[in-house]
């Protein structure tokens, strides 16, 4: 297994807030890796700098050998790194078909194309309709998108990014706002996608975390704090204090 | 039309597609151009022209109403792409070119003016976009107005005359006609292929385009241009319809009224700007018979139909007609 995708020193600042400071990580070809804080760590800024939302003031991110510390978001997608959103982005006025026909349109030429119908070739179509299938939206392609519960919703935002068939897929706070039973959905939606996908999740309910990921990082005030496996985060006094609340205090 | 209209096309897409286009509609557009088609057969001459009119301004509605509808950005300066291309074509008319030759050059003239304005307002969205196109309007506005060496300023400038066989009013707006269904249907190819679609995802969320590998940007400025392309080709028709420009056919209230002919007739129907045109010349036509004040009418039956009716003419009609046909149908 090599690094496949690299952090390295990156920090981005607004102003005279830090978000992120000097973060450095290394993700492995396959691994599933969650990235947890309390809220202000700075794991969405991460995140956008991952995906290039945000350029780093400091630092490079490498993606399997490249540096794409200047590439802008679209060019990212290309290279295959799907998000997901904490805020659910969807297109509310298209219907969920047409949501993940634009997904997977998104890196064929055929985006440009003027006169004929939007169509997907057949490899393509059963991608799509397999992304659906997975998530639990098969029989809702025809809805729209402000017809869908909160919970399918974030069900078609998993979709979408599986839909273009990712190298690597970044979720941010996938089961945000759901209910307990929509959680289990969710979490068993990541736990059924495919194996050799490296994932990068986010995400603040520490049961959902600990059965999915292999290897867990803590960021606090921008900062990294401890990266480990599952049961000794669980036992890290550190971890303990952020998540009780005195390690904001510290800063 | 009948062949792209029917959903063989659209059953091909396979099982993610969404392109089926209601019978009801089919036949809606069918019969819209059969009566636009039948009109000039019992009215008189003037009416006609009036009709000439309606289509012409129906283009630039549509344009207005593929960046409004579909790509969400509201404009002020189509009516200046619009003008620009009348003037280059009467400009070069007058000179003793051709007349086709003069109106290739008129709409290509326009796609410039709007390829540099996309290059300017792209980034913007909302009012800002709303602000920055007013005031670039207002610039052709302000050289037509101006440079009167070659615009003739207040004056304006007289073409030569529509050639011989286009001089009866009944002839040429069957000419118009032609042009005008040609240029609909490619409109209305472009809303519904796979660029369209991503101009109502650019709509819906910019930053999930991007996210999915949009060049948001770059699908703007396409978008732009392609709309200031056809805002051109009205203005083009207008200026052998018209045979004069002034700076009136720049100006702000040109745009505004295009924007209200889109509105009326309902943001994102296309279509419906065919019923905001007709609707507001129509208008304009018959109560200026009575009142100088036609503008205050107007207003205030712009303000009855954002009431009643705020998706316009024909968002209300596709609204109601779904609620009948579902409510038919249990």
């Amino acid at each position: 297994m090599q690094d496949y995708f690299r952090l390295e020193n990156v920090t981005v600042q607004f102003g005279a807030l830090v978000a992120v400071d000097a973060v450095s990580m290394a993700i492995r070809s396959g691994e599933r890796r969650a990235i947890i804080g309390p809220n202000g760590a700075g794991k969405t800024t991460l995140f956008n700098a991952m995906t290039g939302v945000v350029r780093p003031t400091q630092g490079r991110v490498l993606f399997d050998g490249n540096d794409i510390s200047r590439a802008p978001v679209h060019k990212r997608s290309a290279m295959g790194i799907s998000r997901t959103f904490q805020i659910t982005n969807l297109f509310p006025r298209l219907s969920v078909a047409e949501n993940v026909l634009l997904a997977m349109l998104g890196h064929t030429p055929r985006k440009f194309a003027l006169a004929t119908l939007p169509t997907l070739n057949p490899d393509e179509a059963e991608r799509g309709a397999a992304a659906l299938e997975m998530t639990g939206l098969g029989n809702r392609r025809h809805s729209v998108v402000t017809e869908l519960s909160y919970g399918e919703q974030r069900q078609l935002e998993l979709a979408m990014a599986l839909a273009t068939q990712p190298r690597i897929l970044l979720l941010d706070e996938p089961a945000a706002g759901l209910s307990p039973r929509e959680r289990v959905i969710v979490s068993d939606i990541i736990r059924a996608l495919p194996r050799d996908l490296t994932l990068i999740l986010i995400e603040h309910d520490m049961d959902i975390v600990m059965n999915l990921v292999d290897y867990i990082t803590v960021l606090n005030n921008g900062k990294l704090l401890v990266e480990a496996s599952p049961e000794k985060i669980k036992n890290n006094t550190d971890v303990q204090d952020v998540y009780l609340g005195r390690g904001g205090q510290d800063a | 039309m009948t062949a792209s209209l029917s959903s063989d096309s659209a059953a091909a897409a396979g099982d993610l597609s969404t392109s089926r286009v209601g019978k009801a509609a089919t036949v809606s557009v069918l019969l819209g151009a059969l009566v636009l088609a039948a009109l000039p057969m019992v009215l008189p001459n003037y009416q006609v022209s009036v009709l000439t009119e309606v289509l012409i301004f129906a283009v630039l509605a549509m344009s207005i109403d593929m960046l409004a509808g579909y790509a969400g950005r509201t404009s002020l300066c189509h009516g200046a792409i619009f003008g620009t291309a009348t003037y280059m074509t009467i400009w070069l008319a007058q000179d003793g070119s051709s007349i086709a030759v003069a109106m290739i050059a008129g709409v290509l003239m326009a796609t410039m003016l709007a390829a540099v304005f996309g290059m300017l307002a792209i980034r913007t969205s909302g009012v800002y976009f709303l602000l920055l196109t007013l005031a670039l309007g207002m610039v052709v506005w302000g050289i037509c107005l101006r440079w009167t060496s070659v615009t003739g300023g207040e004056n304006g400038l007289r073409g030569p005359g529509r050639p011989e066989f286009l001089n009866d009013h009944v002839s040429f707006y069957y000419v118009v006609f032609v042009c005008v269904a040609l240029i609909t249907l490619a409109m209305w190819r472009i809303v519904r292929s796979p660029f369209g679609l991503t101009m109502r995802g650019i709509r819906d969320s910019e930053s999930r385009m991007q996210a999915l590998g949009y060049n948001v940007p770059l699908h703007m400025f396409a978008a732009f241009t392609i709309s200031g392309f056809f805002a051109g080709m009205a203005g083009a028709l207008y200026a052998v319809f018209n045979n004069f420009v002034s700076p009136s056919a720049v100006a702000l209230v040109l745009s505004v009224e295009g924007l209200l002919m889109t509105i009326v007739g309902g943001v994102g129907t296309l279509f419906g700007g065919f019923i905001g045109a007709a609707a507001i010349i129509a208008l304009e036509n018959v109560v200026s018979l009575y009142t100088e004040r036609w503008q205050s009418v107007l207003g205030a039956v712009f303000i009855i139909i954002m009431i009643f009716a705020p998706d316009g003419v024909l968002g209300r009609l596709k609204d109601g007609f779904g609620k009948w046909t579902s409510r038919s149908s249990r």
